[in-house]
């Protein structure tokens, strides 16, 4: 059979299962597919093109795990047991954890392919995948454009046909955003509905794991794999974890849709406008209640979230001192010339940007009117969606309020930058879970994502609603020509 | 001019988890450097810290026998600041909420007055590694064995009055801890560790004068000493209009002095934080009732029970209860041995002289409650003297063995029987006629001479009481 990179995983489970196709044939096709077009896409920082997965090599029907055979690509800040895992920054340069994340233990046990680790904007610091230390990865829609980010090398690769699954990392918007600009699905489970143990914090209280697949049936097999309870992570919670193609339904009979006003206002692309506008009202055709909401504290997400984000992140990276693993800088004469030097050299600016502002943010005399403040606002945006869920069972949403931008034309304005993350940050400041499916292209062809946020553990609603309407549309099939 | 002394201490405390306060790794003190890691100690990318349960145990348990109240909500946060020994470069521990607060414990004073000293907060962090520092080679070691075993702050209120104080204060919350069975407290190995405070003002004064904080005691007696000299510096320097310049110094115990090592201005900024990876918890109540339920009996409970269970005095009660194990075979000595008072001049005077002379504790002193009772009942029972007990209590501390075994042994068994004794009288007395004469007319040290003989003729086994007796008898008195 052609172009198994093309394919889903279910459906290549399927073809596994019932029609004993070889997995390694996958690989093989891959590979020739990463082959033909990393250069161009530059998604990846590391292939793994030797490696033989012996113990899943030719799955028997017995041993063969939910992911059997199936490839997937991790995003450079999770950890994988003797494999470089670098945060795309050079302070990490190789580095080789002891350790597997959960979350890879977990796609290894149910034999999972990892067959490479994703490119990402350096610490996960960006929506552009600009700010990677290996260079940028590029749009498969738009090669003059960039992919989102952070985890835009995980969205490129899925989008681009070059692995089949995707684990990505989502703080503001980092898997969904991305998932948009790149027209694939990414899905940021609910805080603590994923371990995090093994992923290079960002900001410890915002982080989550979640997949990134072709379509949604893939994004509910791979959460249904990474999700649930780790003792190694004391924020995860422990809540059965349901298997989500369950949830797959296709109705959202009487279903009820809130649609916020504060997120149509000004800023926003008019095609992405209008492209969620119909996809709203494809939904309401399909017989869901559509209503608008309000969310009063919207405005000041972005802010809280430059307030929060890095002052976590200035104490996760602190870590990064050249002691003990990584770069270290090995002209310094003293201990404290090998940390600044260290820290100079190994970090790319928008890290040391976010880890100035958020050293400031937690000074003593500042700590009250930042830090403490912003946590009183996170309270109320998290108030505001309790109050919206009285009366909907999901909010939908644009997922970015413009299509994938020019490399290069962000870089040198963080603060517009930091605007492409307004519609997702929300998500992240309240914890809940929120997905970004296809809906739309614009006239230059580049896809428009469509945002939806329930409940926190309502994942399931979420499925639903996005596979009626993915289920629907046809916007999912369409591939980048590369 | 008159001045007072104000100090407040902070001790630092190491529990005596088995496993460390935030991962799985073995606290066991003294193995190869390194050698009881993983991600999560060695703060690498990705790890995540979850809370050790019987540290939090630990904790509350001390918490409570300090007289604390117990944090509704337990929360962790941050400390930020950059050390090769802080792998993170981040310290877990608790900032504006403490796990407790408001306790106090009472400290002796001259007299039968007690004194409170207030305890501020007592709340849990994670010890730091060690780094050993190569000035020869120019580079330093580190050793991440101790990072992340549990650690207890347990800070006072400025309430202690002189170094005398303080070192009552410390011995009497070594003493309680040391009942609490949560730690060690040995200061040479580093799991009990004191910083202090200390002030000087005028008598009168209500606002406390400018602190200097001391650190690097590693005794008790340390302590005492740094702050003596620190009043002395401080009050000669308010004497002569000298500003003291708020600073931390630290006590060089070679040199007995204190050398400063930075000032205010050079103070951290730690920025705090709440610790996003450990979600907050409510302290379950049933929980805590549970642990005070759980408390032992404290020194000063036991104290009182002594004195009147055991008619001691208080003095030697107090002694006898500083001590849990002191307490202990004190009391299981007391169970098997009728004269409590007889048992408490024994552990007070012989075994705690050698106690210090071995510089052991009383469970390596090499004789059990069970033999010092054993011990005792042989004198009672005349079958040795209480001098030999003397001699057989230093043996059985040396070779381990029990009193009977060495009386036994040794043949030390006192010869008590009349009919045995009357006979070496006579060979005695029939051997020294001109002593018999001597005392006779009058010359009573040849009695002495006499009984000395016996003694010689028995190898000191003879009971002295039946010995003068017969003696007595055979000399026509």
């Amino acid at each position: 059979m052609d172009n198994l990179y093309s394919l889903t995983a279910h459906k290549l489970k399927e073809l596994i299962e019932k029609n004993g196709l070889d997995p390694s044939k996958i690989l093989q096709d891959l590979f020739k597919r990463i082959g033909a077009l990393d250069d161009k896409i530059k998604a990846f920082v590391l292939v793994n093109k030797n490696k033989t997965f012996e113990a899943h090599k030719s799955p028997s029907a017995k041993n063969r795990g939910k992911l059997s055979g199936i490839p997937i690509v991790i995003k450079d800040n999770i950890c994988v047991k003797d494999e470089l895992t670098t945060c795309a920054s050079k302070i990490l340069e190789g580095f080789r954890p002891p350790y597997d994340a959960t979350v890879v233990r977990k796609l290894k046990e149910e034999g999972a392919q990892l067959i490479g680790k994703a490119n990402m904007d350096e610490f996960a610091f960006g929506s552009s995948c600009e700010t990677s230390c290996y260079g940028p990865t590029y749009n498969p829609w738009d090669l003059t454009r960039i992919p989102g980010g952070s985890s835009g090398g995980s969205a490129a690769a899925v989008a681009s046909d070059q692995t089949i699954l995707a684990i990505g990392s989502d703080t503001g918007g980092s898997i969904r955003q991305p998932a948009a600009l790149c027209g694939v699905v990414g899905l940021k489970p609910t805080y603590g509905r994923v371990s995090r143990y093994g992923l290079i914090a960002f900001a410890s209280s915002l982080d989550q794991i979640g997949p990134i697949t072709k379509d949604v049936t893939d994004g509910a097999i791979l959460l249904s794999v990474i999700a649930g309870h780790d003792e190694m992570d004391s924020t995860s919670v422990d809540l059965p974890v349901p298997d989500y193609t369950n949830a797959l339904i296709k109705d959202v009979k009487g279903l009820r849709i809130g649609v916020p006003k504060e997120y149509f206002i000004k800023g926003i692309d008019a095609e992405v406008y209008s492209s969620v506008k119909k996809a709203i009202s494809i939904l309401k055709d399909l017989g869901a209640i559509v209503a608008e909401i309000s969310l009063p504290h919207t405005e000041y997400a972005v802010s809280t979230y430059y307030i929060i984000a890095p002052a976590e992140a200035s104490s996760n990276l602190a870590r990064f001192d050249g002691v003990q693993y990584g770069f270290r800088d090995k002209t310094s004469k003293d201990m404290i010339e090998m940390y600044i030097q260290t820290r100079h050299k190994g970090f790319g600016k928008e890290a040391k940007r976010r880890i100035l502002l958020g050293t400031y943010c937690l000074s003593s005399g500042y700590y009250d009117a930042y830090y403490l403040k912003g946590q009183k606002v996170r309270t109320k945006i998290k108030e505001d969606f309790e109050e919206a869920f009285k009366r909907c069972d999901c909010i939908v949403t644009p997922t970015s309020p413009t299509p994938a931008f020019k490399v290069g034309e962000k870089t040198e304005d963080p603060l517009s930058m930091y605007l492409s993350d307004i519609y997702t940050i929300p998500a992240n400041l309240a914890g809940l879970p929120g997905i970004s499916i296809p809906c739309g292209f614009s006239k230059e062809g580049l896809p428009i994502g469509l945002q939806i946020l329930a409940k926190p553990f309502d994942e399931e609603t979420i499925f639903r609603a996005a596979y009626t309407f993915e289920q629907n549309t046809d916007f999912h099939k369409r591939k980048p020509v590369l | 001019m008159n001045y007072e002394t104000v100090i407040g201490l902070e001790v630092h405390l190491q529990l005596a988890t088995q496993t460390k306060a935030f991962c799985g790794c073995s606290t066991k003190f003294g193995s190869p450097p390194n050698s009881q890691t993983c991600p999560v100690c060695l703060g690498f990318p990705g790890s995540l810290p979850v809370l050790n349960e019987k540290a939090f145990y630990y904790s509350v348990k001390v918490a409570l026998a300090l007289n604390c109240k117990i944090q509704d909500l337990i929360k962790f946060d941050r400390k930020n600041y950059y050390y090769p020994d802080l792998p993170k470069n981040f310290q877990i521990s608790q900032y504006d909420m403490p796990l407790s607060y408001d306790g106090h414990i009472e400290i002796p004073m001259e007299g039968a007055a007690k004194k409170k000293v207030r305890i501020k907060r007592v709340h849990l962090e994670e010890d730091a590694g060690k780094l050993i520092h190569e000035p020869k080679g120019g580079y330093s070691l580190v050793d991440l064995n101790r990072t992340g075993i549990p650690l207890l702050e347990i800070v006072t209120e400025p309430d202690i009055g002189s170094p005398q104080e303080a070192y009552d204060y410390l011995v009497k919350l070594k003493s309680i801890l040391g009942y609490l069975k949560v730690s060690d407290c040995d200061m040479e190995k580093g799991s009990l560790r004191c910083d202090a405070n200390i002030s000087v003002r005028e008598k009168g004064e209500t606002r406390l004068g400018t602190k200097v904080e001391l650190k690097n005691m590693n005794t008790f007696k340390g302590v005492r000493l740094a702050l003596e000299h620190e009043v002395k510096r401080q009050v000669s320097g308010v004497g002569s209009g000298e500003k003291i310049v708020q600073e931390t110094r630290l006590w060089d115990a070679d040199r007995s002095m204190t050398i400063a090592m930075r000032s205010k201005e050079e103070a951290e900024d730690y920025r705090y934080f709440p610790e996003p990876d450990l979600v907050p918890f409510g302290a379950d109540k049933a929980v805590v009732d549970h642990i005070r339920r759980g408390l032992p009996e404290l020194p000063e409970a036991r104290m009182s029970r002594f004195i009147k269970e055991y008619g001691l005095s208080e003095y030697d009660a107090n002694v006898l209860t500083a001590q849990i194990d002191i307490a202990d075979y004190f009391e299981e000595a007391a169970g098997l041995y009728k004269n409590a008072k007889t048992i408490a001049n024994w552990v007070m005077g012989d075994v705690m002289a050698q106690l210090n002379a071995r510089d052991v504790g009383i469970k390596e002193i090499g004789i059990s409650s069970n033999g010092l009772a054993e011990l005792l009942a042989m004198i009672d029972s005349g079958n040795i003297s209480a001098k030999m007990a003397k001699d057989i209590l230093l043996e059985a501390m040396d070779s381990k063995a029990s009193p009977q075994d060495i009386v036994k042994k040794r043949g030390l068994s006192q010869i008590s029987d009349v009919n045995e004794l009357e006979s070496v009288v006579n060979t005695v007395l029939g051997r020294n006629e001109k002593s018999v004469t001597d005392y006779k007319n009058g010359k009573k040290n040849a009695f002495t001479f006499l009984v000395g003989q016996i003694m010689k003729e028995t190898k000191g086994k003879a009971n002295p009481a039946v010995v003068n007796e017969i003696l007595k008898k055979n000399l026509g008195e």
